[in-house]
């Protein structure tokens, strides 16, 4: 890392900031001779994607599962986060005896294109300054993050996927990858996604991306090189995505109208509820860990998306002929990506003659269900890899 | 599944060495072999497994009740969570070979629109159901004036997912007013067996506590 480290910066942030350059993880480096073609008319190089693995490759090359992550995940999915020291955020389901069983699988997950955890982003170096790539960095799309993973397994030796598999963003980044490869995705399971980002959704984003730039610190982007730091501005940003991610009956149940601390209001501005104070611990927790120039970028790419647009407006055109089995998963409280988000694409897949399976799992977690403990996803999840692996003779 | 896997989660999985229900069988022998099929309301899967691997069925089914659909998952099967009533309008024209209604169409809401999306999503239909015209339920309601409750309608009146009974007759009737040919019908008796008798309508409407019908469009 060329730039000193902002003195004011904690250990946990300055960790944070080493690994968008030095990441401990495995690191793809791709040369000038290997271009990230991007949707924005860019190409890349170099550049490169850090990513963990976990079990064995086969010797057919033929049990891959690729774990996408959501907006603010990382490649660490079943290990502990070299940062922050908790699990891996996909615990529940990728492990031994997990759906994605690394007993069975060999499990691949990357960091994407444009975010923080050592793979190219805004945080990263740019070779031709030396200096941070802060908005310099091309913007990037979805279809960007997949053809970056595609290129990875290419290095990896994989040409055929098993399965592609991935929650929120995740289940944006499976959809476009059984549209752009067809023909290298066995399995497909987009969980509570959508092949288009809702204009509510985009209207989230948006404030959470002002609120960043709002903040002084952000400094137009340049705060890496000032040695400051939008921390206000992105903890915002966060404490607002968080609350689209649970569920008015989740917060009831878990937080109600609870004080914290103390028996009666303050008559102030302070955190009294217990909502106030969890949303601030989550906002102050997430600027420890996350680039805010990433964040910016990385929801830019989810507002982009629309799967149908890239063919000619019509859903089921993005899966004509494909021969990959899906199974689309949606949770009952999710209202950022309702299960009518999910029908959708069960109809244009559907449509398109597809092999595919659907359930709305039940569930008053909002959308960050399909992080968390739910034994009718695990199940259904389960049966499908389950059924999947069956009929690939592995 | 092969023996070395985990055995599923799903408390609902199939159980190996159970037999084949008689009605099941009757329906793989009326499909061609490696047919595209699409049962609806398939629940926990036992006939789209049997079909695909006593005809090689490339086989899709829609079940309302999440549970079977993660039984169905669990078969390695491809079922989707939705309902009959509303979900079969997004299935294109000529989708299928077969679409399969097994038991089904007494607990939908329109039973006339889900078998003209039948016709038109699948060149041949496949219709069984529970014969109201037996001469069980007969005696039921014109002896003991009371619904009937027996092995085939399990269900009383008052807590049943079986909205629009009907017999025999009844459904030639609505196969004659949405334009359906019959190509072949069966009436099965207790044990799911077919009447094998050559007899007219009015008795299989009587003997037969099932009737499975196979349709195209005329």
């Amino acid at each position: 890392m060329t730039a000193p480290a902002p003195i004011a910066d904690s250990t946990l942030a300055r960790e944070a900031r080493n690994q968008a350059d030095e990441p401990q993880s495995h690191v793809a480096r791709f040369g000038r001779d290997e271009p990230l073609m991007m949707d924005c008319g860019t190409a890349l190089a170099p550049w490169q994607l850090a990513y963990q693995t976990y079990g064995t490759l086969n010797a057919d090359r033929t049990n891959a599962i690729l774990v996408c992550h959501a907006l603010t995940g990382d490649q660490h999915v079943a290990n502990d986060h070299p940062v922050t020291g908790k699990p891996g955020w996909w615990t529940s389901f990728v492990g031994p005896g997990r759906p994605l069983d690394t007993d069975r699988f060999f499990v691949v997950c990357a960091n994407v294109i444009g975010g923080c955890m050592g793979s190219t982003g805004p945080a990263s170096t740019n070779p031709d300054t030396g200096a941070p790539w802060g908005l310099d960095f091309p913007l990037v799309t979805i279809r960007d993050m997949v053809r970056a993973q595609a290129m990875l397994m290419s290095r990896l030796g994989v040409e055929d996927l098993f399965c592609v598999a991935g929650g929120s963003m995740g289940g944006m980044q499976v959809l476009e990858w059984a549209a752009l490869y067809p023909h290298r995705v066995f399995a497909a399971m987009p969980i509570a996604a959508s092949a288009r980002h809702s204009a509510q959704n985009i209207a989230f984003h948006e404030v959470g991306r002002q609120a960043v730039m709002a903040d002084p610190d952000w400094r137009g982007g340049r705060y890496l090189e000032e040695g400051a730091r939008p921390r206000k501005g992105l903890a915002v940003a966060r404490m607002g995505a968080h609350v689209t991610y649970l569920s008015e009956s989740a917060l009831h149940r878990k937080f109600g109208r609870r004080f914290q601390g103390r028996d009666a209001p303050t008559f102030s501005f302070d955190a009294d509820f217990q909502i106030e104070s969890y949303l601030r611990h989550q906002g102050i927790t997430f600027v420890e860990r996350f680039d805010a120039n990433s964040y910016l970028y990385v929801t830019r790419a989810m507002d982009y998306f629309d799967l149908a647009d890239e063919h000619g407006g019509k859903l089921a055109d993005a899966f004509r002929g494909t021969r990959s089995r899906f199974f689309v998963m949606s949770f009952t409280s999710d209202w950022l990506f309702p299960t009518e988000e999910s029908r959708a694409v069960v109809r244009a897949l559907n449509a398109a003659g597809a092999s595919v399976s659907f359930v709305e799992v039940e569930s008053d977690k909002g959308h960050d269900a399909f992080l968390l403990d739910e034994p009718d996803m695990f199940a259904a999840a389960k049966g499908f890899i389950d059924g999947a692996a069956a009929a690939r003779g592995i | 599944m092969t023996a070395h896997q985990p055995p599923p989660l799903v408390s609902a999985a199939p159980a190996p060495g159970v037999a084949p229900r008689k009605d099941h069988l009757l329906l793989a022998e009326l499909v061609t072999p490696s047919a595209r099929i699409l049962d609806v309301g398939c629940g926990d899967g036992a006939l789209l497994a049997l079909l695909r691997d006593r005809t090689g069925a490339d086989g899709r089914g829609i079940e309302i009740e999440r549970d079977n659909v993660a039984a169905c998952l669990a078969r390695g099967l491809s079922v989707i969570q939705g309902d009959a009533d509303t979900d079969l309008a997004d299935y294109p024209d000529d989708a299928f070979d077969y679409v399969i209604l097994s038991q089904t169409i007494q607990a939908t809401r329109r039973p006339r629109e889900v078998l003209e999306h039948m016709l038109r999503i699948g060149k041949r239909a496949i219709v069984s159901f529970p014969n109201f015209g037996h001469w069980r339920v007969r005696v039921d309601i014109a002896l003991r004036g009371r619904m009937p409750v027996n092995e085939t309608m399990p269900y009383t009146w008052f807590d049943t997912p079986n909205i629009h009974f009907c017999t025999i007759r009844d459904f030639v009737g609505l196969c004659e007013i949405v334009g359906a040919r019959v190509e072949r019908a069966y009436a099965l008796d207790g044990r799911g067996e077919p009447v094998r008798l050559p007899l007219p309508w009015w008795a299989w409407n009587i003997l037969g506590e099932q009737g499975v019908f196979l349709l195209s469009r005329s």
